[in-house]
């Protein structure tokens, strides 16, 4: 009985309480820099494209949203000649972003991604590239290793020796 | 027919006061359970989302109004009109001032009583019509619980025609001249009130339609404006009880003189509306076996107690 | 005031047909319900509105009782209309049928030949009922309590069940105690 009368005045002076509900229009929820929302493609800081085609994405992916095809120009660079992903299908699990070895494709905090029209979900990659280098600045994956593409001479990497000639490695 | 006329014109007025008021209700539950919540409620259409109301209502008129092919379909219309009907001539009785009132009929509490039993079929009827395991099964608590509620209802109210010694309503108002009845009647408020709120199916006791085991219980099978009329029923289901216990415990129009006797009576109502409201968001529904035993057990011997106590008194002190 | 009684009257009449004849059990119900809201207007018209106002409460509760027993008992399928419909066949409606309407033509016959009655004006208060029962007929009143009380009495003992133990060191227990 008194617990009664207790739980309704409780439940009364809850109207004097701060309304934790954030107005959403108005007024946008504070999202966290790692928030897993949109998926966007980042670039180099010399503004070429990260993605080396790799297909990784596309095999982590769980729901199977990400289609591309890699293609290299004529630096013998790989880039994806068409980069799909199916919004309407993605989960935002963020396993694309873990398993890019050149932070390439990222997840960013940004979910209003509306549409009347569901095949606009489907983002091409110029809907995907961004201008910017994402999340990870000043990384540039041509810079720290692999072949020549034009980005950089053998051996000019970061934390790279020069290359060795075989012919004069002799005891 | 100078009086016909200001008679219908006063029905009209009621009528449509009434219809009003439950349809504002609904905006008024939402933001009230809000504001007990925590939330903001509906506050996007129109000012402070008022016409949430008016939204709601469209939205209502142009859903399809289905009516499953495995129903009873005669008496599937006829279960939502019930309630409103019942409900709607319950008010009739009910003085919202002197010369406020539709009918000044001497047995009007009796009337208020048979109307609400009356009002339980349309849930046993809505219930039954829709053929469906979870409506027959809210709709046969519901006829439990209301038969069973209504009891203690007739009998909480006894001590109350006791000391006023008239059924009439009005002579119930102008009995509580010099004391309110919910002090020397507060057994028979509380029951009364406890009865009231299973009589309107209401949170906690909304048993028929308890939408964690039952889906909408009773109303499961409704759509568009029959559904409607359920919903608005409530409303006013919720607005007649609290008339009522300002007629009955609380002084009716009765107040303190610098406002106009229906602003008090009113102002008494919509209290007791709040209180129903800060029910629903407060209490947890008992389980149906905990209805009944609470009911029979308990407030059944409380009220024979009451008007027991009442009766030798009255008796003791004339 | 005299057309109105007319009314009600003939319309607790077709209902109460309606009742007997109606295939299903449920809208057999919903014309009884109908049936006694007009006998109830009936006796408002004939100036008892407390017993009214009774006649409404009380048989809505006991209707409602029997609706919750239909429910319980019958589908709504076709079945067992088709089983009603077996029983409206001419051979088993036909001597009842006549000997009620004997007794309707006695009571129109017994009706009529009193002469005219004008509806009465004079409206019965509760309280009048009320002297009434528990002064002048105080001792039926007291003997229909006694039965009803009985009647709960009764309806309690037939639905007490024995508590049933299940365990089974607990039922050990109690065979030795």
């Amino acid at each position: 009985m008194f617990s009664i009368i207790r739980s309704l005045w409780l439940t009364f002076l809850h109207m004097f309480h701060k309304r934790v509900t954030i107005e959403y229009p108005e007024e946008k929820a504070p999202l966290p820099p790692r928030w897993r929302g949109r998926i966007i493609l980042s670039r180099d800081p010399d503004g070429m494209e990260r993605c080396v085609g790799c297909y990784l994405c596309a095999a982590a992916c769980p729901v199977d949203c990400i289609a591309l095809q890699a293609t290299e120009d004529e630096n013998g660079r790989r880039y994806p000649e068409f980069f799909r992903i199916n919004f309407s299908r993605c989960i935002f699990c963020g396993y694309c972003e873990d398993a890019c070895p050149t932070y390439a494709i990222q997840l960013i905090p940004d979910f209003e991604m509306g549409e009347y029209d569901r095949q606009n979900l489907v983002y091409e990659k110029e809907d995907l590239l961004i201008a910017g280098q994402g999340k990870y600045h000043g990384y540039n994956y041509y810079r720290e290793a692999g072949v020549d593409v034009g980005v950089k001479g053998k051996g000019e990497g970061e934390n790279e020796d020069k290359p060795v000639d075989v012919r004069t490695l002799m005891p | 027919m100078n009086e016909t006329l200001k008679l219908t014109l006063i029905a009209i007025g009621i009528l449509l006061a009434l219809l009003t008021i439950a349809a504002g209700l609904i905006w008024v539950e939402r933001r009230m359970l809000a504001a007990w919540q925590d939330r903001y409620g509906p506050n996007r259409v129109g000012p402070f989302g008022i016409l949430q109301v008016v939204a709601d209502m469209i939205k209502m008129f142009f859903k399809e109004d289905w009516i499953p092919p495995f129903a009873d379909k005669s008496v599937f219309i006829l279960a939502p009109a019930i309630v409103m009907v019942t409900i709607l001539l319950s008010f009739v009785i009910i003085p919202f001032a002197p010369g406020i009132l539709v009918a000044d009929i001497n047995i009007g509490l009796l009337f208020f009583l048979a109307m609400s039993s009356l009002g339980a079929y349309s849930v046993v009827l809505g219930g039954w019509a829709s053929n469906n395991k979870y409506s027959l099964l809210g709709a046969v608590r519901g006829a439990a619980q209301m038969i069973s509620y209504e009891v203690f209802m007739g009998l909480s109210v006894m001590g109350v025609v006791i000391m006023a010694g008239s059924f009439n309503m009005t002579d119930i108002v102008l009995a509580q001249k010099n004391v309110w009845f919910f002090i020397p009647q507060f057994l028979g408020f509380v029951i009364f009130f406890i009865a009231g709120i299973a009589e309107t199916h209401r949170l906690p006791f909304d048993i028929p339609e308890a939408e964690s085991e039952l889906i909408a219980g009773y109303h499961s099978e409704y759509s568009g404006m029959k559904f409607g009329m359920f919903f608005v029923g409530e409303y006013l289901g919720i607005t007649l009880i609290s008339a009522l216990i300002t007629t009955l415990f609380f002084g009716g129009w009765l107040g303190f003189g610098f406002l106009p006797p229906v602003v008090w009576f009113l102002i008494k109502m919509f209290a007791f509306i709040l209180f129903f409201i800060l029910l629903r968001a407060s209490l947890p529904r008992p389980r149906y076996d905990q209805l009944m035993s609470f009911g029979w057990k308990i407030l059944l011997p409380l009220s024979l107690l009451n008007l027991l106590v009442t009766g030798a008194l009255v008796l003791y002190f004339t | 005031m005299e057309i109105l009684f007319y009314i009600a009257g003939i319309l607790a009449i077709l209902s109460t047909v309606i009742v007997i004849a109606s295939k299903n059990a449920i809208h057999a119900l919903l014309y009884l319900i109908v049936s006694l809201l007009s006998v109830s207007l009936i006796f408002f018209i004939l100036g008892a509105p407390f017993i009214a106002a009774l006649e409404v409460i009380i048989f809505a509760g006991a209707i409602m009782v029997l609706f919750v027993f239909v429910i319980m008992m019958l589908d709504i399928d076709t079945s067992n209309s088709k089983k009603e419909y077996d029983f409206l066949n001419p051979k088993i409606w036909i001597g009842p049928s006549i000997i009620a309407l004997i007794l309707g033509a006695e009571m129109v016959y017994v009706l009529f030949s009193e002469g005219y009655h004008p509806l009465p004006h004079q409206s019965i208060s509760p309280a009048m009922v009320g002297k009434l029962m528990f002064a002048k007929y105080a001792l039926v009143v007291d003997l229909a309590g006694f039965l009803l009380t009985a009647g709960i009495v009764g309806a309690y003992h037939l639905g007490q069940k024995e508590k049933k133990i299940f365990h089974r060191y607990l039922n050990n227990k109690n065979e030795n105690s």
